[in-house]
């Protein structure tokens, strides 16, 4: 039956214009071509992907992991045909369904059931498919009730859940998954992740791009892991998550570069240090934050911290709104966050930093690393085997009394 | 099974029809939604698409009628500025909602694949509602007046057709170009309003001096005009060779729309 996905040297180059800005008007185009007839534009050329090959056989589930800019989303993109390649070929056994982003297909004005029909249409379901699974659909989705309400007066989670079931219905023999199992509360996220192994088990091919490595060991059979475009490794999914732990340091490295990172760049921290290079589980765990200045900025900012583990697992998030921390532009400020009562597992974890107003302005990811120590907080010594799949330590205690 | 082989795009193309017809849901899921929010919307929906032809007549026959006193062919003025709006917002109407689609489809394009030409090409179902609405409007001044062309008015839908076509080729260019320039959605309204009044939608082309004559002659829509007149109002019939350049033209326009916007497509995600 041959591969359900081809891919061989596949590419994909973006134009940056430095010319200032790329005309968006016909007119400027036009007089800025009378002004200059001969003139090219410079530009840089970006490699978003380079030389990717790979084959994917049917009825495999293949988890795509990578840092951010390693080019996941646009090798979907391109594999689902959004956006077309700069070179090779790709060749596909059978029809590729989407779940990009759940619910773009949804028009606010229209009824629940009119949106089944319009969405299953662009997902690329013929009429009789839709009517096939359109009982199924609504009875995933529970909005039985609310079918003929405008989906604007949904709530948020009635609203994802909706769209999530037309698409997880779609009956394509390759389907393409962006991080959209992380939605809806968690009964709903265990039904998805049942129905998405299903579509696995049926002998049709799953593309899975996501952060969450857990969803990728609990969903994938193999994995392939990107970095700066190109394919690096392709395998098992534990070797493709072994590689992803690898890549931190030289993750770390490139977005210390402030320029290169994500964020408007109106202010940027100019660095983040841990107070010591290691804590013990218990220890009250101290990131200070540097933030540079702009005079030009109205208003104040905030900062929100995460702290993930090695696999890229968010542990916790501290965002200085909660505790009513707001920071003011006009000086440089030396933030200290002190997080206290979080039991981590000894381990290697990351810190990532957002400097925040309306939008981000700065997303510094692998600002700083740090160790928890390899002595658990307990009274007694166990071997690993006592904390192991945890994904936090806790203060607990037990006490028996005779019944 | 059917296999997919994705390369990088070529210079010229044509769209893969196959591929259009398997998405045909989409074209009508898409017109069903045009359709559906402009009449759910709108308070007053139905009449909106009467009010706006039949003001539109009126005030022409008062200015071209009353003021100027131009002839209108032997037909009443403001029956006549009428069926002549109704072809033109046929026109209009289709040529400024498909040029605007693929923009206000921003999050769709960018992000769900499916032939993007079907955009474009399903502003043609609202449209065409709100024409058969105005078309039943044209029936009932045809029997107040009692003016009732012959058997002509049968060649009202393969003209309705050739408009929509015309239209489409225009709309479906604007689309694709609006995607990268944006002041293509205030330059056209500009265009259309011009050529309104280049066309004899307001007033015949009896009234245009003759050695004006072969500048109108030059305007395609024109040559539609007078044949959907001679449709709907039994004017005099239009001479072979405007009708058959007329069904060039169409053809023509529509196919250089569709290699425009194929040459386009594949840029639309990164673009948009």
């Amino acid at each position: 039956m041959g591969n359900a996905i081809t891919v061989s040297n596949l590419s994909k180059t973006y134009r940056i214009s430095h010319s200032g800005s790329r005309p968006t008007r016909a007119t400027e185009a036009i007089v800025d071509r009378l002004r200059h007839p001969l003139r090219r534009d410079p530009f840089e050329v970006f490699d978003a992907l380079s030389d990717i090959n790979f084959e994917v056989p049917w009825g495999e589930a293949v988890g795509i992991v990578g840092r951010n800019g390693a080019g996941k989303s646009t090798l979907l993109k391109i594999l689902t045909r959004i956006t077309a390649p700069t070179t090779g070929r790709i060749e596909l056994g059978g029809r590729i369904g989407s779940l990009l982003e759940v619910g773009t297909g949804f028009h606010p004005e229209l009824t629940g059931r009119e949106n089944i029909y319009l969405n299953g249409a662009l997902l690329g379901m013929s009429r009789n498919e839709i009517r096939r699974s359109f009982d199924e659909i609504v009875e995933f989705s529970g909005v039985e009730r609310f079918l003929d309400t405008p989906v604007k007066r949904y709530s948020s989670g009635m609203y994802v859940r909706l769209a999530f079931s037309v698409a997880a219905h779609l009956e394509s023999e390759i389907l393409a998954i962006d991080e959209v199992l992380a939605v809806g509360d968690a009964q709903f996220k265990r039904k998805s992740l049942a129905k998405m192994r299903d579509v696995a088990t049926d002998g049709r091919t799953v593309l899975y791009v996501s952060h969450q490595m857990a969803t990728v060991t609990t969903l994938c059979t193999s994995a392939m892991f990107l970095s700066g475009g190109r394919l690096v490794y392709f395998g098992t999914v534990d070797g493709a998550l072994q590689r992803y732990r690898d890549s931190y340091e030289e993750f770390a490295q490139a977005q210390s570069v402030a320029e290169r990172r994500p964020g408007t760049g109106e202010l940027r921290a100019t660095a983040v240090r841990v107070s010591e290079n290691t804590f013990t589980s218990t220890e009250d765990k101290i990131i200070e934050i540097d933030v540079g200045t702009n005079p030009a900025m109205v208003g104040e900012y905030f900062i929100a911290c995460q702290i993930h583990d090695v696999n890229g697992v968010l542990i916790t998030k501290c965002d200085s709104r909660l505790v009513e921390a707001w920071f003011d532009p006009s000086t440089e400020q030396q933030i200290r966050l002190t997080v206290t009562g979080l039991w981590l597992r000894p381990g290697r974890y990351g810190v990532a930093v957002y400097v925040c107003k309306q939008g981000i302005l700065d997303a510094w990811e692998g600002a700083a690393t740090f160790e928890v120590l390899p002595e658990l907080p307990y009274p007694e010594t166990m071997n690993d085997e006592a904390v192991a799949g945890a994904l936090v330590l806790s203060d607990f205690s037990y006490e028996g009394s005779d019944a | 099974m059917s296999n997919t082989v994705i390369t990088p795009p070529g210079r010229i193309s044509m769209p893969r029809w196959r591929e259009l017809w398997e998405a045909r849901e989409v074209f009508y899921r898409f017109g069903q939604r045009d359709v559906v929010l402009r009449y759910r919307q709108t308070a007053v929906g139905v009449a909106w698409v009467l009010i706006q032809p039949l003001v539109s007549a009126g005030i022409f026959s008062m200015i071209f009628g009353n003021v100027a006193q131009l002839p209108s062919d032997g037909v009443p003025y403001f029956l006549f500025a009428y069926v002549g709006m109704l072809a033109w917002n046929l026109f209009s109407g289709v040529v400024s909602r498909a040029s605007s689609s693929l923009v206000s489809n921003q999050a769709l394009v960018a992000k769900v694949f499916f032939p993007r030409m079907l955009v474009p090409l399903s502003t043609s179902l609202s449209v065409l509602v709100d024409f058969v609405v105005a078309f039943g409007l044209y029936v009932v001044l045809v029997l107040v007046y009692g003016a009732a062309p012959g058997w002509q008015i049968a060649l009202v839908i393969p003209m309705t057709v050739l408009i929509l076509t015309l239209g489409l080729g225009i709309g479906l260019a604007a689309s694709a170009i609006m995607v990268k320039y944006r002041d293509v959605a205030y330059v056209l309204p500009w265009l259309l309003q011009i050529g309104l009044y280049a066309t004899p939608v307001a007033y015949s082309l009896s009234a245009v001096p003759p050695d004006l004559e072969w500048l109108f002659m030059l305007n395609p829509l024109t040559w539609v005009l007078e044949s959907f007149r001679y449709s709907l109002l039994g004017t005099s019939a239009p001479p072979t060779w405007q009708v058959v350049a007329s069904i060039a033209a169409s053809i023509l326009v529509f196919l250089g729309g569709v290699l425009v916007f194929q040459k386009n497509e594949r840029t639309f995600a990164d673009l948009i």
